[in-house]
């Protein structure tokens, strides 16, 4: 009696064993014990939503209507009645909208400029050229040494660039790393390919904008994605250089607005307001947004240019 | 043989061969103490005529990098002045080392420095192995769905502004944050997470898991995936499991990463981060949030210690070079690649 048991036992054993068997699992991979699993499945959970909450949680308070956030206290994590007054709060005021033409002239501007710059210079140190090696070595020692806070405020200062949007745009305009990730594409275009263009005429010119550039639309996309979003996410070179108000750009006003809790409306050219709360986390998602809507071009191309740039060099 | 084609002189124009592989007939060169292959004979004045045009798409890039980076350098000069701003760096006076001795005889500076260090250490122990984890669990997973799902969600963080950042950790766990709202509705006391001194480097620490870990597994999941997968299953059938798999295959193939990392973590050990200190300095004080790069910015911008500033800015780029220079070094000397040797190649 008590080994039949035991035999149905292992048997219905197995043929749940086999009912779990999953094709894309490699023959010699056990499955692992459940403890094993749960705990797998419950760090990545824990990690996902401790992401994804305070996203939603920001999204739907600047959603939430006056009532649902006077009975929650504050904040929401699902708006009952969405409503935009928030939005439409914030952009009667000129504060948000001057900051957001700020930011997206600067990113646009500084993306366009900093792609030039870094195109050019990658392709020239690409190939053997007259003083390749000394401009990639002086390149390659940004990456070692920073001339510092002070002087570089002081060469602003001394530009006369205090106050000026240029002053968010210029210093950044070329990256070390990008210009490691460009180059590398570049010195795995076949020599060949040049060398014929060459020998039909072309100039160097030439050769970069219609034989380079076509073949490496991949790499110049994720390398000018990584430049607008650091245009769009630096705050401290406005901290530093902008003291108008009307020439903040939008991380600096939220981080005035929100994260120093100022918090008041009229920062903001506002005088009647609806909770201040909504209010704040508009300007947070007015932030937020751009960056959400590139993300998925972003994710298409970026690891494979981290890998050239850290991984290959 | 066809060597005597290639012997032939080229085309002027027709020799230039991508950079790396001049570094490699220069190295192949070396090692047989001859001369190097490539054609010398070219005057200096004929390849100024051939690249002309090269050059002149180097431009803009060094006109960039002496703008911004190599007349900055010298302007470091004013460390070793008493600088005034109405002067200028032609007639302030000089005052030698005076304002590093100063420095160190600062207080807050020596404070600046230790804390530096303190939450260098935290992020150590703390962050560091966090995305090697992450990355061992996502590259575990049989389905790729969901792989793909939980990368889509970690990797996001990593493109938001600091001022995002602490704004969602403001309103999670600020003291009129979410958590604290609703730890009041069911009576209990708020806890200070974002204020509070004593736990601020678990505060840092957490920001930047949030904030980065997931991207940082990416370099992980690339070294993981580049492991044979025959030398599980030879493994495996040998009898080995799970963690016997791990400890002999997995770990030694990410050995090379996590030693690279770890060295350069360390050559880098004086810079903890920035922006995220300044956006919170006014909430925890200086005692908690001071690093080096913060000591800079007050003394030399909100202070007008403009040379006190430089000094302590000057005193950080050189020991960090240093340290960056040495780490790389020791990776050279553990067999790794480090992070000049192939970009300069």
């Amino acid at each position: 009696m008590a080994t039949t048991l035991t035999a149905t036992k292992t048997l219905a054993a197995r043929k749940v064993k086999e009912l779990s068997y999953n094709p894309k699992r490699p023959v010699w991979k056990e499955r692992p014990s459940p403890l094993y699993q749960t705990i797998k499945a419950l760090v990545l959970i824990v990690f996902s939503v401790s992401i994804l909450t305070p996203i939603l949680l920001v999204v739907s308070t600047s959603l939430a209507d006056n009532d649902q956030l006077m009975r929650a206290g504050g904040f929401v994590l699902w708006p009952e009645r969405p409503t935009l007054d928030a939005y439409v709060t914030i952009f009667k005021g000129p504060m948000v909208i001057q900051s957001l033409g700020v930011s997206l002239f600067v990113t646009a501007i500084g993306t366009v400029l900093a792609l030039f710059v870094t195109i050019t210079m990658a392709y020239a140190t690409s190939r053997t050229v007259l003083f390749g090696r000394p401009v990639m070595l002086a390149v390659l020692f940004t990456l070692l040494f920073a001339p510092g806070l002070i002087p570089s405020f002081l060469m602003i200062r001394q530009l006369n660039l205090l106050d000026s949007l240029w002053s968010l745009i210029l210093p950044g305009i070329f990256g070390a790393f990008n210009f490691v990730v460009m180059r590398s594409f570049f010195m795995n275009i076949p020599g060949e390919l040049i060398e014929s263009a060459r020998i039909d005429g072309a100039t160097d010119w030439q050769i970069l904008w219609r034989i380079v550039m076509p073949l490496s639309k991949a790499v110049i996309a994720v390398v000018g994605l990584f430049y607008a979003v650091g245009f769009w996410n630096s705050f401290f070179n406005a901290l530093l250089y902008i003291n108008d108000h009307s020439k903040w750009p939008i991380q600096l006003l939220l981080r005035n607005f929100v994260v120093q809790g100022s918090g008041a409306a009229d920062q903001l050219g506002i005088t009647t307001a609806p909770p201040p709360q909504s209010i704040q986390m508009a300007v947070v998602v007015v932030a937020l947004v751009p960056i959400l809507m590139i993300y998925p071009f972003l994710q298409k191309h970026f690891a494979k240019g981290v890998i050239t740039g850290a991984v290959k060099g | 043989m066809n060597s005597t084609t290639e012997e032939a002189p080229a085309l002027p124009e027709a020799d230039r061969v991508p950079a790396h592989a001049e570094g490699k007939r220069l190295s192949i060169g070396r090692l047989t103490r001859s001369k190097p292959p490539v054609p010398t004979a070219q005057s200096f004045r004929s390849r100024l005529r051939r690249d002309k045009q090269m050059l002149l798409m180097m431009v803009p890039g060094i006109a960039f990098l002496l703008l911004f980076f190599y007349v900055p350098i010298l302007g470091n000069v004013i460390a070793f002045q008493d600088y005034q701003p109405y002067l200028g760096i032609g007639d302030s006076l000089w005052v030698g080392w005076q304002n590093f001795v100063d420095l160190f005889g600062n207080p807050d500076f020596v404070h600046a420095f230790w804390n530096t260090l303190y939450l260098a250490a935290w992020q150590l122990v703390f962050l560091f192995p966090v995305p090697l984890v992450l990355a061992l669990i996502v590259d575990s997973l049989v389905s790729a769905r969901v792989r793909k799902v939980f990368q889509s969600i970690a990797y996001l963080p990593h493109f938001l502004s600091w001022v995002l950042v602490i704004a969602f950790f403001q309103q999670m766990l600020g003291g009129a944050g979410f958590v604290n709202n609703t730890l009041r509705q069911f009576g209990m006391e708020a806890v200070p997470f974002m204020t509070n001194p004593e736990s601020f480097p678990v505060l840092v620490v957490a920001q930047m898991i949030w904030k980065d870990a997931g991207w940082a597994m990416i370099i992980f999941l690339a070294a993981l995936a580049s492991i044979d997968s025959s030398l599980y299953e030879a493994a495996a059938a040998d009898g080995a499991g799970r963690w016997r798999r791990m400890w002999h295959i997995t770990l030694p193939g990410l050995r090379p990463v996590i030693v690279l990392l770890l060295i350069l973590r360390i050559g880098d050990i004086l810079s903890v981060g920035f922006e995220q200190f300044i956006l919170q300095r006014d909430a925890v004080g200086a005692g908690a949030a001071e690093v080096l790069d913060t000591f800079t910015y007050y003394t030399g911008v909100i202070g007008g210690g403009w040379s006190s500033g430089a000094a302590a800015g000057l005193a950080k780029g050189v020991v960090s070079a240093l340290l960056i220079y040495a780490a790389n070094k020791l990776a050279h000397r553990f067999g790794e690649d480090g992070i000049f040797a192939k970009r300069a190649g």
